[in-house]
């Protein structure tokens, strides 16, 4: 049994909180991660005090629900309860006390749990009848790998040894399950990016300092924006059916100083001016790398996009993250010979590719999604 | 500011985005993205980070300026781009 030790909280009981808010910090024996509300309501007691050590799942608060309906995203951290809800500690959805035996978990996931040492009655179920599944252990893992370089970067730079081998052991388990069990279709397109770079430039000129814009952001913005046009790529595979998401929030692939990757959502990519989504993402980057991610963050990306071209490759082949659909990579801005009206002049290009789930979407629409971000990124003062 | 005042800036300024970085080890001439791993966002920060200890604007143009220490305490120390030390009382 793993315990949690309250920080501190960030409501107090009479406050009105909404989901999604940060409701206290917790400290696991693998660092520190923000809590937040799954519901919507308000605080009506706090049952642990700072400084208090509790075992994982044991409740934190009563949250008192005001009428709104409570939210089904699923969560690292906290859960929705039913009616009033308690707020547990994070990398628990459920009372400790819980049955094992009634537990809703497929055969694989079980094993999964076994493997990687996960209570499995601490994990909300996304499958059918809120089953347990392979994915959803495999989150609960992330969510605790998340949390581990809080804690190693407030002692020491390097991850310990245990640490690394977690986290290996984690994407391990991932990318093991995906090319097992995912079926990856793979396209790559040169896109012009004359336009985007010389806008970018002279936009930045305008800008002071801190409002300028990364390349990155117009990737980002882009990849949202086609996802509008080609839905069935914003989804997740839930065993054995599709469940496309409305909301678009695109994975973001962070190296992490100390060593592994995080994929964290850039909530609502497509809705975000770029201003926005700039600030977001350097928010995003800078907790990643400090060790301040949310749980939400961690459960809510239905794609991943990823870009190695800084380090000087120019294509990437990805592996889907399970239980995404789809994972685009960008290759490095080089000068290439290119024709434009039958003139050969040297443009900077780069290479995009999709790894997507043959399952979920055939080639001619992965095609459609790489000509949209290709189309969108010819006009990025529209993005 | 005088030179040295400068590099200590810079490299405050450098582990503020790269905590595992030991200044000791730090090659003055060796750019930061090679020593230090340090990506296109790690250097935005890096260099708002400049801007918040210096109150200097940089154009984007000059960011290849100030990819290795030597470099960054070259270009700062520049043209007056520093505030004055102050004299001694």
């Amino acid at each position: 049994m793993e315990f949690g030790t309250l920080v501190a909280w960030r409501k107090q009981p009479g406050e009105s909180i909404r989901r999604g808010d940060i409701m206290a910090e917790v400290e696991t024996a693998k660092g520190v991660i923000e809590a937040e509300a799954f519901s919507t309501g308000t605080v009506e007691k706090l049952l642990i005090q700072p400084g208090q050590k509790v075992p994982i799942g044991t409740a934190m608060a009563i949250i008192r629900d005001n009428g709104a309906a409570p939210a089904a995203a699923p969560s690292i951290a906290l859960v929705p309860p039913p009616q009033a809800a308690p707020v547990t500690t994070p990398a628990a959805v459920a009372p400790s006390a819980v049955d094992q035996t009634r537990l809703r978990i497929s055969p694989a996931a079980r094993r999964l749990a076994l493997e990687l040492g996960i209570d499995p009655s601490i994990v909300r179920g996304t499958g059918r009848g809120g089953a347990i599944m392979s994915e959803d252990i495999e989150r609960a893992v992330a969510a605790k790998r998340a949390a581990a370089p809080t804690a190693a970067a407030a002692a020491s730079p390097s991850p310990t040894p245990d640490q690394a081998a977690a986290m290996r052991q984690v994407i391990a388990a991932a990318m093991t399950r995906s090319k097992r069990e995912i079926p990856h279709y793979y396209l790559s397109t040169t896109i012009d990016m004359q336009r985007a770079v010389t806008w970018l430039a002279e936009e930045n000129r305008k800008r002071p300092m801190t409002n300028r814009l990364l390349y990155g952001a117009l990737l980002l913005k882009a990849v949202a924006l086609a996802l509008r046009e080609v839905p069935e790529l914003n989804a997740l595979w839930l065993k054995d059916h599709v469940e496309l998401k409305p909301a678009i929030h695109v994975g973001v692939a962070i190296s992490l100083r100390r060593g592994g990757l995080v994929a964290p959502a850039l909530h609502h990519t497509d809705q975000l001016t770029l201003d926005d989504l700039m600030k977001n993402f350097l928010d995003l980057v800078s907790r990643a790398r400090s060790g301040r991610l949310r749980g939400s963050e961690l459960a809510d990306p239905t794609i991943t996009v990823t870009s190695l071209g800084e380090q000087g490759v120019e294509a990437v082949f990805g592996v889907i993250y399970p239980p995404q659909v789809a994972l685009v990579g960008f290759g490095k801005l080089v000068e290439r010979p290119w024709s434009v009206n039958g003139q050969l002049v040297s443009r900077p290009v780069v290479t995009a590719t999709l790894s997507a789930d043959h399952r979920v979407s055939d080639g001619h629409r992965g095609a459609v999604f790489l000509a949209a971000v290709d189309r969108l990124l010819q006009e990025p003062e529209r993005l | 500011m005088t030179s040295d005042e400068i590099r200590s800036v810079v490299i405050e300024a450098l582990c503020q985005v790269a905590p595992e970085a030991d200044p000791a080890q730090l090659r003055p001439n060796v750019s930061f993205r090679s020593q230090l791993d340090i990506d296109s966002m790690d250097f935005l920060r890096f260099i708002l980070a400049l801007h918040e200890k210096i109150g200097i604007e940089i154009p984007e143009k000059d960011y290849p300026s100030l990819t290795t220490l030597d470099s960054c305490v070259g270009y700062l120390a520049s043209a007056d781009r520093c505030p004055k030390s102050s004299p001694a009382p």
